[in-house]
């Protein structure tokens, strides 16, 4: 270990940036890796252009990763970089303005060519007009040590040298932050295993890195960060999509049925895909369709099957599956659909976050159509989600739409890992014999005859003798199922069903306020991905001595029983969205209380401080 | 971008066994009825139409399948002949539409043992619902589909629909259709349908034949079904269903046998021209090496699909039969193969240690 000097910080946002090609997920990713083994608590988010490829160079292009990490629990990927790591001039000029004044930016000077410099406009070098002085600026010729420590590697074109520099990188940040290069260096033994060159090349560049910082004397001091106390358990990384996949496997595997998927590649949902198709062993099907109708369409026929059938898009794709959803609705069978949410209308910005298919979710089908919906938190939450999503599904005959979205998909953070032995038992039992007698009192079959408890109507699956029946999308008369178009009939079918949807409530948690003095007047209700940020502000507020409480709504549809009375509890409830205020419509409408709507459509989470600002300002309008 | 691999799949032999998968009434049981796959519904269909004469061919050629009628589903989409499954005592779902070969592909994947048939109509299959009838055909699910082609829009009061012909007068193209029509039997061979029938709903033989044939293949069967409506397309078919007219146009399909036309006197025989081309001549004037001879077990379609061409709006030839039956690996059984593959792979079915490992990953710590 060097003779430098070392520093305790308890917590570091490091934001990568580089071009499309330059391979900052992947540095990011090990980054996170290796935070994670070291035990800090951390959040990330990823930031790339919809463009696989966008104009190299060019503002367009620019791909980011952000990560927080900290020896205390961490609720945000961090509000601004404390460091940036900038691979060309687009880097620095795309992420400038969010790195506070007095951050270091660690800047590879090779791409500061003139060149690159006007394409992205800038008329002088940043790195030596003086612009950057309020910031403590490494120029670092990352392209050129890297190429000239792969000096010996005569078989490596020079190209192929320089694309190691997000490898030099990595290690050079390692050593600033005393991470461990071992689960990196395992990845790339297996990620290069079967060409020996580029994996020893990729494994000097990091080693080049690290002993860069070691011995170059612009980096005085390197930083240590505590690990976070956190309990007792096994933990890992995990990203929202591959906890959302595994919380349907494991919901299906503790339902002992089949997990059917049948889905159409979307950003950001394409990963929950990808995941579980690599998963058949866990008794999952999955089935890649011709379009997102077809994907609704194999997943209901699957449940009719008494599979758990599962869809899985984004806001584009759930607009055309909206009609299947609606026949799900009148057939009563489960069906499970995820929505990772991206901005919108239309194509909208596909890799960027946004809350704004709420009401899409709620009310997007023609007739009266309610089906259940809910949102994971964070992404470790939505593996609970996926859990909560088959519970009501198969015990409610019902599908139900999860609202995750871009940011928890794609963001990570530490999971501490279940066993599958103490998750909920979810199984159920298909219908097997006749529930009725027929006025000659023979037995007989009715599909629609209901659970008094539940409302839900019997699953009776093909394969099973006497029981055959005929369900369809037009109404059906009440217990026989049969065809009815009767104005009673449908006004009474189509109360049931809203009956069923509203009877959810009885079987979920109260909706509970953090309200730690029970004296706040302010209340900051939250749902989805703006958990995070909501949490971290209402810390940040508390920090200053200020009373505010704050709650969080998992179901959106429906919600829990008590929400009216909290909601009345409050002089003022604030409600944060990444829409334009879809959450404050469905609750003024069902309880009559005036909500004061934050929101702001940015494709970005929120950040702590605009967060803490809303809130601070509130408290003042009310003294 | 490193180019993709494939690998050789190797998967299911199970092939020309159509229902062998499907549960079997016991020999000693009592013989199945048209009465046991008839429902207590009242059919709705207006009186005079061809889809109650296809329900009783339907409902009585069922039995003779000797399955047990748990195992069997009929999956619709919306039309007149979408109604179908509410009219049969075996399991049914009357779905949205177009959507039935999406929702059939679901469950006949995800059910081995199911007996599954789609029943749609022209604009249901061919419209609203054309882009999952080609992916039902090309990937070769397990069902059977009937196809009712009445060259209307029923259910929606008389528009024209895609197998109208060119300059029909309907409501909604008064000065005649400027579309152009789908040969649904071409449509489905272009789509690489490994079984390819038509029929016509008068000739109750015929159906119960081909319908017959078409149950018992593995893979996706297509049949089209000309079906008379009474109401808004009345007589559309009467050129081929009308006796003194029938034998100079219908065109029967037979294995093996020389594709012909007309009656024994005015008897034409199909034969093939220098360039390839198929035209009918007086069977006395074909050469031998030039006669066609109908062949739908050959892997290649071309010659189907060229003897689907002889067909046009004025119903000079119209080729009934089968037109293509062929075995190819089905997409449900290679699904059902890799999942199985997996397991076995693995060890077996996962257990709660097997879900814990798959939880954990490779990359866990330990806290406390």
């Amino acid at each position: 270990m060097s003779s430098k000097t070392v520093q305790q910080l308890d917590r570091v946002v490091i934001r990568f940036a580089g071009d499309s090609g330059d391979g900052m997920q992947l540095t990011g990713d090990r980054f996170t890796s290796e935070t994670a083994a070291l035990g800090n608590d951390l959040s990330t988010l990823p930031n790339f252009p919809a463009e696989i490829r966008a104009p190299q160079g060019t503002l367009p292009g620019v791909s980011s990763f952000q990560l927080h990490f900290a020896d205390h629990d961490v609720m945000t990927p961090g509000d601004a970089p404390d460091v940036l790591v900038a691979m060309n001039p687009a880097a620095l000029k795309a992420n400038l303005a969010d790195v506070p004044r007095g951050a270091v930016i660690i800047a590879n000077t090779d791409e500061f060519s003139s060149r690159n410099l006007a394409k992205v406009g800038y008329a002088a070098n940043p790195l030596d007009d003086g612009s950057l002085d309020s910031w403590h600026v490494h120029p670092v010729a990352l392209t050129s040590i890297t190429v000239e420590a792969l000096a010996e590697f005569d078989g490596l074109t020079r190209k192929e040298k320089e694309r190691a520099k997000n490898m030099f990188a990595l290690g050079l940040l390692s050593w600033l932050y005393h991470r461990p290069t071992t689960g990196t260096e395992a990845f790339l033994t297996k990620k290069f295993g079967a060409q020996p060159e580029i994996l020893a090349a990729n494994l000097a560049a990091l080693k080049a890195g690290w002993n860069y910082g070691e011995t170059t004397e612009d980096f005085a001091v390197s930083y240590k960060i505590a690990p976070a106390p956190m309990p007792r358990g096994t933990y890992r990384n995990i990203t929202g999509n591959v906890a959302l996949a595994y919380g349907m496997v494991a919901a299906a595997h503790k339902a002992q049925l089949p997990l059917v998927l049948g889905s159409y590649p979307i950003t950001p949902a394409s990963d929950i895909l990808h995941t579980l198709s690599a998963l058949k062993r866990y008794n999952v099907t999955t089935m890649q369709a011709e379009d997102e109708i077809a994907g609704v369409g194999i997943a209901l026929g699957a449940a009719f099957g008494g599979a758990i059938g599962l869809t899985t898009t984004s806001g584009p794709g759930l607009a055309l599956k909206a009609e299947t959803i609606g026949l799900a609705v009148s057939l009563e069978l489960p069906l499970v659909v995820v929505d990772v949410q991206r901005g919108g209308p239309s194509t909208g910005l596909p890799t960027k976050t946004e809350q704004s298919d709420l009401l899409q979710a709620m009310f997007g089908r023609n007739g009266e159509s309610p089906v259940a919906v809910i949102a994971p938190r964070s992404p470790v939450d939505c593996f609970d989600a996926a859990f909560e999503a088959v519970r009501i599904a198969t015990t409610y005959r019902t599908p139900v739409i999860i609202l995750s979205d871009g940011y928890l998909a794609n963001g990570s953070e530490p999971w501490a890992v279940p066993s599958t032995e103490g998750l909920p038992d979810l199984r159920v039992s298909y219908a097997s014999e006749p529930n009725a007698v027929d006025d000659k009192g023979k037995p007989v079959f009715r599909p629609f005859l209901r659970d008094p408890e539940t409302l839900a109507r019997p699953w009776a699956v093909p394969g099973t003798p006497g029981l055959e029946h005929r369900i369809g999308g037009i109404e059906k008369a009440d217990v026989t199922g049969d065809i009815s178009y009767d104005p009673d009939n449908h006004e009474k079918m189509t109360r049931l069903r809203a009956g069923k949807i509203a009877g959810i409530a009885k079987s979920i948690a109260p909706l509970e306020v953090d309200d730690p003095s029970g004296e706040a007047e302010v209340l900051v209700l939250g749902w989805g991905s703006t958990y995070g940020p909501i949490a971290a502000a209402v810390r940040a507020v508390r920090n200053t001595g200020t009373k505010v409480a704050t709650a969080h709504l998992r179901h959106l549809n429906p919600f829990p029983a008590n929400t009216g009375e909290v909601l009345r509890a409050y002089k003022r409830v604030i409600v944060p969205e990444m829409n334009t205020g879809q959450l404050a419509l469905l609750l003024r409408a069902a309880y009559l209380v005036d909500i004061q709507s934050h929101t702001s459509v940015r494709g970005l989470p929120f950040t702590t401080v605009e967060l803490a600002d809303v809130v601070v300002r509130a408290l003042e309008d009310l003294s | 971008m490193t180019a993709l691999e494939t690998v050789e799949l190797g998967l299911p032999t199970t092939i020309g066994t159509g229902l062998a998968h499907i549960p079997h009434l016991a020999s000693d049981a009592p013989a199945q009825t048209k009465k046991d796959f008839t429902s207590d519904q009242e059919v709705r269909w207006c009186p005079g139409c061809g889809d109650y004469i296809i329900l009783a061919a339907v409902q009585g050629f069922l039995p003779e399948l000797g399955l047990r009628k748990e195992n069997i589903v009929f999956v619709s989409g919306i039309g007149c002949s979408s109604r179908f499954p509410y009219y049969l005592d075996t399991y049914g779902l009357h779905s949205i539409h177009g959507r039935a070969p999406a929702i059939a592909t679901g469950l006949a994947t995800s059910r081995e043992d199911l007996s599954v048939w789609v029943v749609t109509g022209d604009g249901d299959a061919l419209s609203i619902g054309g882009n999952h009838l080609i992916h039902a055909l090309r990937r070769n699910v397990n069902m059977t589909i009937l196809l009712f082609n009445n060259k209307i829009y029923g259910l929606t009061k008389g528009q024209y629909s895609p197998t109208s012909e060119e300059g029909k007068i309907t409501k909604s193209t008064p000065m005649g259709s400027v579309d152009h029509p789908f040969n649904p039997v071409s449509l489905a061979l272009g789509a690489e349908a490994t079984f390819v029938a038509r029929t016509m709903d008068n000739d109750r033989k015929h159906l119960v034949e081909v319908l017959k044939a078409a149950a018992s293949h593995r893979g996706t069967a297509l049949v089209e079904i000309y079906q008379n409506c009474p109401i808004f397309n009345d007589g559309a078919f009467d050129l081929i269903k009308d006796r003194t007219q029938q034998e100079a146009r219908l065109v029967h399909l037979e294995a093996g046998e020389p594709v012909q036309v007309g009656s024994v006197e005015e008897r034409r025989t199909l034969v093939r021209g220098d360039n390839g081309e198929l035209f009918f001549v007086p069977a006395a004037e074909a050469t031998p090496d030039r006669v066609v001879r109908h062949d739908p077990y050959a892997a290649d379609p071309s010659q189907a699909f060229a003897i689907s061409r002889l067909d046009g709006p004025d119903m000079t030839h119209v080729p009934m039969g089968i037109f293509r039956s062929v075995d190819r690996p089905t997409y449900d059984d290679r699904v059902r193969a890799q999942v199985q593959a997996a397991t076995d792979t693995a060890g077996g079915p996962a257990t709660d240690d097997d879900l814990d490992a798959l939880l954990r990953g490779r990359d866990t710590w330990n806290v406390g």
